[in-house]
């Protein structure tokens, strides 16, 4: 019935007129009358135990109408939303901080001027104790963060991740085995993946509104879950969720830092009932070091033992993972994402060992790919070290070891089923476009010439689209918390009485352009211009159930929802318009903003008579019932599996150690593609962050404790000057886990390219005696290399 | 302190504490929300307005300071209904995604073409190096720039569809 072809095309975001003029409303754009505003005192120490908090200077300051402490908001309990694993966070510290930024006390005034002032004068007395900031130190657990409780807080294994769920054998003695054979070689490799801050241009923003005239309250905040955040409130406060209206309105970015439910989010909300104003808390930038959630932080060892012509016959990985001091929403489960993904692209025996350790620094929770950047970059690495030492080209290596596409649906050595996959069809997508053997012979040339050249390659496969809701009953969802949404994707698709369409889903979408996109499936489904489709989203009341937009899940699982619920509604607007047009249902098609016969495009009705008609039911045939709408929820019966191949050629100043990226070349592939603009749009910038991990970010920590990088000029996000225009292409490999064919890409640019730009610069360099170098590549640590490797 | 400070074209006569920060006066007293905050330390360029000429960034001035100057918000851009070629240069070359790095962005991309109408790439990124965004990689938003060069330079501008991957 499909007759326009909108899906698939080129379509200018319908999100943008607002954003370019200065329009969009974003949570510290919207103000309210009254407002009061907060300022938090935190902890300048990353282990104390707290003997005093004294605020009576602080309340005398004109215009500061309270300071609140733990014992005020005792009586809310936990934030629901946090992994029952390790220690829990307070919503304030409780007589002992353990990390350097912990919120000890809330400061509500008049204006955020007076507010801050007011933090000053807010004198808390501590008692410093202990530290434990080095990982290694943190897992031979010496000094306990909590007392009491082990730093190891769990080990993920590969094989045997969840019992009776996946329970496989243990691989390691036929690693063992292989390692001793006379024909095998065996490469190692201790490597970093190094904390990082997720940044996203807009820091976190919360504004509460209560009204106890109607026992509810409205909650303004930069969130990727505003349902979650509305469940966890609810639960916090003892009011049902109906009564908790959550609102993340523009998103200034996500990128993981906002899938959390903040204690800061329930302290408004409480400020707000205790004073009966509307209350606002702005994260700065420096506070975001201390009050939002971080990412990475591995150290790891990799192993590969293979044949001298390629073949793997195992892979091993032993990391220990930086939980910081509590976990949150996600915590621990991102070791397992990366988990998910252990063996890559790959038919290899597979031995992983994950150890979640906590350190006294701010909690680590998803940021963008979580868990697979890492996987994949400890992966990557080690396969392109393995292709050195046997002397093999990368490429070829990695196609020896390849999941060939006739084995798909493959079991992975980790228990996980992959939908569909090609990837030597892909990898040779990207050498025939690159010209490989050119490329190999230009560097060659320039190295023989003194210049430093180096090309990296990097395929992934990343897991995403969540997904089987049954994955909840793990625990993996705040299903578990008796919170909403258990991975389901949502969609409401609805024909006003004018024939225009509102469009409702659960998505927490961050600039990803869901409502671009969304009006595509919905105008290609019924035939309504873009024009008069209206998406709407992260409004907890008025959208429905939802989880969320992270995990590059949305358009898997929302979008397959509110393409069927389309279905839905075209085949009752067929029923309406063949009864107006006196011809069969079947025979109706829908194009041009209306209904016709098949044949005779003169025999029409616009949307505005179907809707018309649909809204008075008496002129419905018989047993149709009134209204156009149609409200789905969808499960997957499995996650997707996107891949790709990625290739840097920088250029290395031998004197300075600074890495130049001269090109980059990516061929993804997400299955299908609903608007190839906003799908490269999303490679593009997670392409950025991962060359960001690799040359540019890390997230430095001083003995004590205190984060170095609290600015943007300490912790240098990548400017233009920074980055090359990116040369993108791609491949399709539908999945058939949802009606749509698409897998999602949200974090593929990410997910492929930190360990593409650390492979292109250690082959620059391997002739120098260079075998890695740990992340972030700055001039300083790249020249040491050259300098060692010389020696 | 009184100030009077012209803002888009409009005066205004406003009593403000010395230490207000431009940003927070634009925000806060005359409700142009439009120009964002980033960070604290001047670095992120999502304030960036135009003080009488010149590309600034709000969170570095403080309002006093502007005290009889003219300053142009993202705002005040677009003619009525028209947008400007920057604008324009973003919306069809899909310069923005979250869109909060977006007005200082094409603050900085106005100034950077009022005195260069035909920069070259290396000369769009070194003039909005004093942006961040953490989205688009730079990518869309060299080639928006690009075409609102070709927009006013009044040459037929590449939009998104030129290059997208197939």
């Amino acid at each position: 019935m499909s007759t326009t072809s909108v899906m698939g095309g080129i379509v200018r975001r319908k999100e943008d007129p607002a954003l370019i003029q200065g329009k969009g409303m974003f949570v510290d754009d919207i103000k309210r009358s009254r407002e009061l505003a907060v300022a938090f005192v935190r902890s300048p120490f990353a282990a104390a135990t707290i003997t005093s908090v004294d605020a009576s200077a602080a309340l005398e300051l004109a215009g500061v109408h309270a300071v609140y402490t733990a014992d005020d908001v005792r009586d809310l309990g936990l934030n629901p939303a946090q992994v029952a694993v390790g220690t829990l966070r307070p919503l304030l510290a409780d007589g002992a901080v353990h990390h350097v930024g912990e919120a000890v006390a809330m400061v509500v005034a008049d204006d955020r001027y007076v507010a801050q002032d007011a933090a000053d004068l807010v004198y808390v007395e501590y008692e410093p104790g202990d530290v434990v900031i080095d990982l290694k130190e943190a897992f031979a657990d010496t000094h306990q963060v909590h007392d009491g409780v082990s730093n190891t807080l769990l080990t993920w294994h590969g094989h045997a991740w969840w019992e009776g769920v996946v329970d496989l054998p243990d691989p390691s003695p036929g690693i063992q085995e292989a390692k001793e054979r006379d024909d095998t070689v065996v490469v190692s490799l201790e490597m970093v993946n190094q904390r990082l801050l997720p940044t996203a241009i807009e820091t976190r923003a919360v504004l509460a509104d209560w009204n106890s005239g109607y026992g509810s309250v409205e909650l303004w905040t930069s969130s990727q879950i505003p349902h979650a955040v509305a469940g966890a409130i609810g639960v916090m406060f003892g009011i049902p969720s109906n009564k908790v209206r959550v609102v993340a309105p523009e998103v200034g970015g996500g990128f993981g830092v906002k899938l959390n439910v903040y204690p800061d989010e329930a302290l408004v909300c409480f400020a707000s009932r205790e004073l009966g104003r509307p209350v606002r808390w702005t994260e700065t930038r420096r506070e975001a070091g201390f009050s939002s959630t971080q990412g990475r932080g591995w150290i790891g060892t990799a192993t590969i033992t293979g044949t001298r012509d390629g073949k793997i016959l195992g892979y091993e990985l032993d990391a220990i993972c930086d939980m910081g001091a509590y976990t949150q929403n996600l915590t621990v489960a991102v070791p397992l994402l990366g988990l998910f993904v252990a063996p890559g692209q790959y038919d290899i025996p597979t031995s992983y060992a994950l150890h979640c350790v906590v350190t006294n620094t701010p909690t680590t929770d998803a940021y963008r790919g979580a868990g697979r950047p890492e996987a994949a970059y400890y992966l990557d690495r080690i396969i392109d070290t393995y292709a050195r030492e046997i002397g093999m080209d990368p490429a070829d290596v990695r196609k020896v070891n390849y999941w060939k596409p006739d084995q798909f649906p493959v079991n992975t050595a980790v228990g996980m089923t992959m939908d569909t996959g090609d990837y030597e069809m892909n990898l040779d997508a990207l050498l025939d476009r690159v010209g490989y053997e050119d490329l190999k012979a230009r560097r060659d040339a320039a190295r023989a010439e003194g210049r430093l050249l180096g090309i990296g390659l990097s395929t992934y496969v990343e897991v995403c689209g969540f997904g089987p809701s049954a994955l909840a009953g793990l625990g993996f969802s705040w299903a578990g918390y008796g919170l909403p949404a258990a991975f389901n994707g949502s969609g409401v698709v609805r024909v006003q009485a004018d024939g225009t369409c509102t469009v409702t889903i659960g998505t927490g979408p961050s600039g990803q352009g869901h409502e671009t996109t969304w009006a595509q499936i919905v105008a290609d489904g019924l035939g309504i211009a873009m024009e008069n489709i209206e998406v709407r989203h992260g409004d907890s009341l008025d959208s429905p159930m939802g989880t969320g937009t992270f995990g590059s899940r949305s358009i898997a699982v929302d979008g397959t929802a509110t393409y069927e619920a389309t279905k839905r509604v075209r085949e009752k607007a067929a029923t309406i318009a063949g009864h107006l047009l006196e011809a069969a249902s079947e025979d109706i098609q829908f194009q041009d903003g209306g209904a016709h016969v098949a044949g005779s495009p003169d025999r029409s009705v616009s949307w505005a008579q179907i809707a018309e008609s649909a809204y008075q039911p008496h002129t419905l045939p018989e047993g149709v019932e009134g209204g156009l709408e149609s409200s789905v929820v969808f499960s997957p019966p499995n996650a997707t599996w996107p891949f790709g191949s990625h290739m840097a050629l920088v250029e290395v100043d031998p004197t300075t150690g600074d890495v130049d990226l001269l090109e980059y070349w990516a061929t993804d592939d997400c299955g299908n593609v609903i608007n190839p603009m906003i799908v490269d749009g999303q490679l593009h910038g997670g392409i950025a962050q991962g060359v960001a991990q690799a040359l540019f970010e890390e997230a430095i920590y001083d003995d004590a404790g205190n984060l170095l990088t609290t600015s943007l000029i300490d912790y240098p996000l990548p400017a233009a000057g920074n980055l090359p225009m990116f040369s993108l292409d791609r491949t399709v490999t539908p999945t058939d886990v949802n009606a749509l064919g698409v897998k999602g890409i949200g974090e593929a640019g990410t997910i492929g390219s930190a360990q593409t730009i650390v492979n292109a610069v250690v082959d620059a360099l391997s002739h120098l005696g260079v075998r890695h170098i740990d992340m972030p590549l700055r001039p300083q640590r790249v020249w040491q290399a050259i300098e060692d490797g010389r020696k | 302190m009184e100030i009077s400070v012209s803002v888009n074209g409009t005066d205004h006569r406003s009593d403000v504490e010395p230490r207000t920060l431009l940003v927070h006066y634009l925000r806060e007293d005359l409700g142009l929300t439009g120009t964002h905050i980033g960070c604290d330390t001047g670095y992120c360029g999502a304030c960036t307005v135009i003080v009488d000429g010149r590309t600034v960034k709000a969170c570095t001035m403080l309002a006093v300071q502007a005290d009889g100057q003219s300053v142009q918000t993202i705002e005040g851009v677009a003619n009525g209904d028209e947008l400007h070629p920057v604008q324009e240069g973003f919306w069809e070359c899909h310069g923005l995604q979250c869109g909060f790095c977006t007005p200082g962005m094409i603050m900085s991309s106005i100034a950077l073409l009022d005195s260069n109408d035909d920069p070259t790439e290396e000369e769009i990124r070194h003039g909005i190096e004093g942006n961040l965004c953490r989205c688009t990689g730079y990518h869309n938003i060299v080639r928006s720039v690009q075409y609102a060069g070709a927009r006013i330079r009044g040459e037929e501008p590449q939009g998104a569809s030129q290059e997208v991957s197939s």
